[in-house]
């Protein structure tokens, strides 16, 4: 056990090393001098020469790798063109929205996924297995932002239950807060419903099937009872699998769902740096999602081994 | 066999108009997508206004699905904007299935190859699609050709693996034996006798990879960071449009709805395809 988790932690140190040559990579292709960029227009070439000095660019490309990583491995992200200030303490700033929306989007997407997948694979061919799968078609297909706007102008214009844009810090308290939150997340979630509901219904289908489940009826349990301690449990690795890849989903929906809620979270962020074409903020964003990414299906792995008992590492 | 399918024949006759409309843009009523009129500005749809040529020639014209705040006409740019979506998608799958395949085939045919080349492809597939596609972007300043290649990138690690994983299965088949034991050369076993059979799964994720392109190259457009500004795309649409949604709703919701039914069209057509030519994948999923 002990053994799996270190041999689990280790096999992602190649990947986020990857992960990290590649941005890497990435800033030194852009065309454009950052040290030029960083010392402004009115800087001469000695001042500039200066800054490439201090930041290491006059040096050979493996150099400047190591020096970066080094950097990278004590939480040094690099200095913002646009906003004048440290990466991570801009990350830092906008971590609150993202992390908000992102929590609730999961948990209402789970919340609603999980109950759909499992009647939908119980009664397998009906009605409502036919019309969840058509609608989850539907979630895919159907932009987050389109989606967005079409909610915005339902319950926001048309109904005015919820604010059509902005954010309210958990500070301001947490009624505002989730008033604020509620329909993003809600937006944000389709996409993510239609991926959990699928997998659900895919794998309590195949875990119905099994001889243990007809067992758990024969011996007069409640149908209830076989469909969750029986079915779900046992289909609760592939569930656990594709929340953990849906995250890669989710950071791309928040990316969209901030930018159309003006949420000034980090994927508001993202795009703003882009827009600016400030390359460590680009980097660090990039960096810190992939490191979320990462971690969390780690996690999800680790969790198998709660998830389904016959998993002995 | 695969026309008896009804997933098909919607999602393929969905997009074969698509595509008609997007070829026949010119004779569809519409005008040049970038002219505009000033008195012609935030019509609803339907409103009847003019439209002035670049040689200052005042025409009238009926916008169907109402103007844009330079009074521009929607359904002229909607209509043409179904050329960008089909080209994207079309290139970037393409793209994607041909540095795929290549590096599928490498790794799951040449072993030392193997770990290597999987651990970039884990690396890749470790950052968000949208990410490494807004990069690309933000790199090399937006046209087609970018475009078409920042949403490619983050697709090939799937295909690889994809056909990796194929190669690996195929390799131990009886008719591949029998080559390597005539001594068939490895690059004639890898493009003849194992690339044709990886075909009918390639061409399942190659739809999928279609759909979510048209998608993203939207999203692109959409956030400010894709094609630029002048050039009619569903999302430059529905960017410009936003501004102005409380007031003009139209602006965003008749690109949506094209971009919506488009990306469901392939999708739907995706899950025929995969329905007919791949039972083994239909039964996982």
């Amino acid at each position: 056990m002990v053994g799996f988790i270190v041999r689990r932690l280790l096999a992602t140190i190649p990947v986020l090393l990857i992960v990290a040559v590649l941005v890497f990579l990435m800033l030194r292709l852009t065309p454009g001098d950052p040290a030029a960029i960083l010392a402004g227009d009115a800087a001469n070439a000695e001042q500039i020469a200066a800054i490439r000095a201090s930041l290491g660019l006059d040096r050979s490309l493996p150099v400047q790798f190591a020096i970066w990583l080094g950097q990278l491995l004590q939480g040094e992200l690099g200095q913002s063109y646009f906003y004048k200030m440290p990466v991570t303490q801009l990350i830092g700033q906008r971590l609150e929205p993202t992390f908000a929306l992102a929590t609730l989007t999961i948990v209402f997407a789970v919340v609603v996924s999980i109950p759909l997948g499992v009647v939908a694979a119980w009664r397998f061919g009906g009605w409502f297995d036919r019309t969840l799968m058509g609608f989850s078609v539907l979630g895919f297909s159907v932009p987050v932002f389109v989606l967005a706007y079409m909610l915005i102008w339902l319950v926001s214009l048309q109904l005015g239950w919820f604010p059509v844009q902005g954010y309210r810090r958990l500070a301001d308290g947490f009624v505002p807060f989730l008033h604020h939150l509620v329909l993003p997340a809600l937006t944000l979630s389709v996409i993510y419903i239609a991926l959990i509901a699928r997998v659900t219904r895919a794998s309590v289908l195949e875990a119905l099937g099994e001889d243990y489940i007809r067992t758990a009826r024969a011996k007069g349990l409640p149908e209830l009872r076989v469909l969750i301690r029986h079915a779900l449990a046992n289909a609760a690795v592939p569930i656990a699998t594709v929340i953990g890849i849906g995250i890669a989903i989710l950071i791309g929906g928040v990316v969209v769902t901030e930018s159309v809620y003006a949420i000034p979270g980090l994927g508001r962020l993202t795009v703003d740096a882009v827009l600016a074409r400030d390359f460590p903020t680009i980097q660090g964003v990039i960096l810190f999602f992939s490191f979320i990414y990462v971690l969390v299906n780690l996690l999800i792995d680790l969790s198998y081994v709660f998830l389904d008992p016959r998993i002995r590492y | 066999m695969v026309w008896r399918n009804w997933s098909v024949r919607i999602g393929g006759a969905t997009l074969a108009l698509l595509l008609l409309v997007a070829l026949a843009a010119p004779w569809l009523g519409t005008v040049d997508p970038t002219l505009f009129d000033a008195a012609s500005r935030d019509l609803k749809p339907g409103a009847d206004g003019e439209i002035m040529a670049l040689d200052g020639e005042v025409t009238k014209h009926t916008f169907l699905m109402g103007s844009d705040s330079f009074g521009r006409d929607i359904y002229s740019r909607v209509l043409y904007g179904t050329r960008v979506s089909l080209v994207v998608g079309l290139a970037s799958a393409l793209l994607a299935v041909f540095f795929g395949v290549l590096c599928g085939l490498a790794a799951g045919y040449i072993r030392w190859l193997d770990g290597p080349l999987m651990r970039v492809m884990d690396g890749i597939m470790a950052i968000p699609a949208i990410l490494i596609a807004i990069a690309v972007v933000a790199l090399w300043r937006a046209s087609l050709p970018t475009v078409i290649v920042a949403i490619a990138i983050p697709e090939i690690p799937r295909v690889t693996r994809l056909v990796r994983s194929l190669v690996l299965s195929i390799r131990e088949e009886p008719y591949v034996e029998a080559a390597v034991a005539l001594g068939t050369p490895t690059r004639k076993i890898m493009f003849g006798h194992i690339l044709p059979n990886t075909i009918a799964p390639l061409l399942v994720q190659a739809t999928y990879i279609c759909a979510f392109s048209i998608l993203l190259e939207a999203i692109l457009s959409f956030l400010g960071v894709g094609l630029p500004p002048d050039i009619p795309t569903w999302g430059n649409i529905m960017a410009e449009g936003r501004v102005q949604f409380v007031a003009y709703p139209h602006n965003v919701f008749f690109p949506g709805l094209f971009l919506a039914v488009t990306v469901l069209a392939v999708n739907i057509l995706g899950d025929g395809l995969r329905d007919t030519l791949d039972p083994k994948m239909a039964k996982r999923v």
